[in-house]
C-alpha cells in the first residue's frame, strides 16, 4: 500500500462546541493509481486532503505515504490548490523553478528541470510571462509543473479546475489523462464535479456530509478516455448512482444543519 | 406552507440608467477631460486668489498678491535663505524618516507574520499612535536639548508606530495559500518570510511609507515652528513675526511642492518597482 489513511477523525473547536469534520476514514492506495475523492460542500473533502498534505495534523489516526507517517508539509508531496498560487511577481519559468530554488538545486539545473516540464504542460512559449498575463487554465498548469519538476511520489489536486469555464475545464481533463498516462505518478483529486471525476478517476471515494465519512468505494472502468465515453451507458450508470448518493447525503446533512 | 405573497406593484414607468460622462461611478473618464479638471484644479484657487487681491482692496499684510509672492521667492532665493532653510528641513525629515522606516519595516513585517510578536507589540504601539507626536516636545526637549537631536525624535515618534501598524497590516493579505503552497515545495519557514511575504509586501510598504512621508513633514514644520535657527518652518514662524505675510506664503508653497514632488516619487517607484502587481495602486 502507497497511501495509507488509517481511523482518521478531525474535528474542530468551535464557539458551539465540537465539529466534527471527518470521522473513521479509511483508504488504501496503491502506487499509480488516480483516485478522486467526490462529496457535497461541507463533506470535508478539501480537509482530507489537508490532512495528507501534512498541512494540518489529523485528531485521531495516521497519514502514511510509503510507510512513513505524514507529520508536515514536505515537497515529496505535489500540491496544486484550488486558487491559483503562482507567486505574481516571478515570470513562469521562475516559478516553476521555484521549489528547486528551494532544495538547493544549481541554477543551470534546475533550469533544465524546470523547462522540460513547463514542455510537458505545454507553456514554452510563455517561459517569460508573468503570471498575471496568463489565463486561469494556464495558471493551473504551470502550478502542476511547479509541483512536478520536484518530482513528487504523488500529486494532491485540490478541485483545481474548478473556477475554469467548462471548454479549459474539458483540455485540462485532456491534459490530466494523458499526463497520467506518461508519468505514471498516483494522483488524488478532490472534486465535487461527479462527471470529472468519474472520467479521470480510476477509483472514487464518495463522502457523505457532517461528519464526512466513506459513503461509498466505486471503481471505474470505461472502455475509453475520449469525450465521447461521457455518452457511454456505463458512465450515465456510474453518474447516476453518485449522484443519489451525494443527494441523500446532502439532504440528510442539510437537516441537520 | 406558507401563503403566497400579495402581488406588489412595481412601477412600469422606471427609466434605464441614462449615460454620463462627468458622473460615471468608479469608472475612468476620459483623458482630454482628465487633464483639463487637473489644471483647473489648481488654476481657479489662482485665478481667485488674483482677483480678490486686484480687486478686493485687501491689505498686503493681511493677503499678499501671487506676484508679492513671487517676488518674495526671489528675494529669499536671493539671499540663498531659503534653500538654506529647505535643505535644514529636508536634512531632518530625511534622517527622521529613514531611521524611523529603517527600524518600522522589519517589525512590522515580524508583526505581521508571527501572532506572538503581534500580541506582545499591537497593544504597546496602538497605544503610542494615539499620543500626539508633538505632545512630547517638552519632554524631547528636557531629554535631549534644542540642538538636531529632538527635532529628528519627534519624527522617528510620529512615524514609527504608525509605520510599523501599516506595514503589519499588509503583510496581513499575503494569501494564505500562496504561504501553504511553499511549504508544499519544501520551503522553510525563513524561506517563507524571505521570499515569499517579503517581496508580496513590497508595494504595501511603500504605499505606508508615502502616506507616512506626509506626517514627517507635518511634524519637521512643528518642530522648527518651536525652536530653530532655519528651516521652513522656522522661516514661517519668523515671518509672521515680522508680519511678512509674503514670505509665509512662500514657505506653505515651497512645503506643498517638496511634499507633493515626494508622494509623486513614491507613486513612481511603485508603479516601476511592481509592474507584476495586477492592479497598480
Amino acid at each position: 500500500m502507497f497511501l495509507e489513511i488509517e481511523n482518521l477523525d478531525k474535528t474542530f473547536e468551535t464557539r458551539s462546541g465540537k465539529l466534527v469534520v471527518l470521522k473513521n476514514i479509511q483508504m488504501g492506495i496503491e502506487q499509480g493509481e488516480f483516485i478522486a475523492v467526490v462529496g457535497a460542500s461541507g463533506s470535508g473533502k478539501s480537509t482530507l486532503l489537508r490532512q495528507i498534505a501534512g498541512l494540518d495534523r489529523p485528531t485521531r489516526g495516521t497519514v502514511r505515504i510509503a510507510g512513513q507517517p505524514v507529520m508536515g508539509p514536505g515537497p515529496d508531496r505535489g500540491m496544486v490548490f484550488q486558487h491559483y498560487t503562482l507567486y505574481p511577481w516571478m515570470t513562469v519559468q521562475k516559478n516553476a523553478e521555484f521549489g528547486l530554488k528551494l532544495q538547493g538545486v544549481s541554477q543551470k539545473a534546475r533550469r533544465e528541470q524546470a523547462s522540460y516540464y513547463l514542455e510537458v504542460v505545454r507553456l514554452t512559449q510563455f517561459a517569460q510571462a508573468l503570471p498575471k498575463e496568463l489565463s486561469g487554465g494556464m495558471k493551473q498548469r504551470v502550478a502542476i509543473a511547479r509541483a512536478l519538476a520536484l518530482e513528487p511520489k504523488i500529486l494532491l489536486l485540490d478541485e483545481p479546475f474548478g473556477s475554469l469555464d467548462i471548454h479549459t475545464k474539458e483540455s485540462m481533463h485532456e491534459f490530466m489523462i494523458d499526463l497520467w498516462e506518461r508519468t505514471h505518478m498516483t494522483f488524488f483529486m478532490i472534486t465535487h464535479d461527479v462527471e470529472e471525476a468519474i472520467f479521470l478517476a480510476n477509483r472514487i471515494y464518495a463522502l457523505g456530509s457532517r461528519p464526512g465519512t466513506v459513503r461509498k468505494e466505486m471503481h471505474i472502468h470505461l472502455p475509453d478516455r475520449s469525450h465521447q465515453v461521457k455518452r457511454h451507458s456505463r458512465f450515465h450508470d456510474y453518474r447516476d448512482e453518485l449522484m443519489d448518493l451525494l443527494r441523500q447525503h446532502g439532504q440528510e446533512a442539510m437537516m441537520v444543519a | 406552507m406558507r401563503q403566497t405573497p400579495s402581488p406588489i406593484h412595481i412601477p412600469s414607468n422606471s427609466k434605464s440608467l441614462s449615460p454620463t460622462v462627468f458622473w460615471k461611478l468608479v469608472e475612468e473618464i476620459p483623458r482630454p477631460l482628465h487633464i483639463a479638471l487637473t489644471v483647473t484644479s489648481i488654476a481657479l484657487p489662482l485665478l481667485l486668489w488674483w482677483l480678490v487681491t486686484r480687486f478686493g482692496q485687501i491689505d498686503p499684510k493681511f493677503l499678499p498678491a501671487p506676484m508679492q509672492v513671487v517676488e518674495a521667492f526671489g528675494r529669499l532665493w536671493g539671499t540663498g535663505e531659503l534653500l538654506q532653510d529647505a535643505i535644514a528641513s529636508l536634512w531632518r525629515v530625511g534622517v527622521g524618516f529613514f531611521l524611523a522606516s529603517l527600524l518600522a519595516i522589519p517589525v512590522g513585517i515580524l508583526m505581521g507574520s508571527f501572532a506572538s510578536i503581534r500580541a506582545l507589540l499591537e497593544p504597546l504601539f496602538g497605544l503610542m499612535r494615539y499620543m500626539p507626536a508633538p505632545a512630547f516636545i517638552p519632554l524631547l526637549i528636557l531629554y535631549l536639548g534644542i540642538g538636531e537631536e529632538p527635532k529628528i525624535m519627534l519624527i522617528f515618534i510620529g512615524v514609527f508606530f504608525f509605520n510599523a501598524l501599516m506595514v503589519m497590516d499588509t503583510v496581513k493579505f499575503v494569501p494564505k495559500e500562496l504561504i501553504e503552497a511553499t511549504y508544499m515545495l519544501g520551503g522553510s519557514r525563513w524561506a517563507v518570510l524571505t521570499q515569499v511575504i517579503l517581496p508580496n509586501v513590497i508595494p504595501g510598504i511603500l504605499d505606508a511609507c508615502r502616506i507616512n512621508l506626509a506626517a514627517a513633514w507635518q511634524l519637521v514644520i512643528v518642530s522648527e515652528l518651536i525652536a530653530a535657527n532655519e528651516g521652513l518652518g522656522r522661516r514661517i514662524s519668523v515671518a509672521g513675526r515680522f508680519l511678512r505675510t509674503d514670505e509665509i506664503f512662500v514657505g506653505l508653497i515651497v512645503i506643498g511642492v517638496f511634499g507633493l514632488f515626494f508622494d509623486l516619487l513614491f507613486q513612481y517607484l511603485l508603479r516601476v518597482s511592481c509592474r507584476w502587481a495586477s492592479q497598480v495602486r
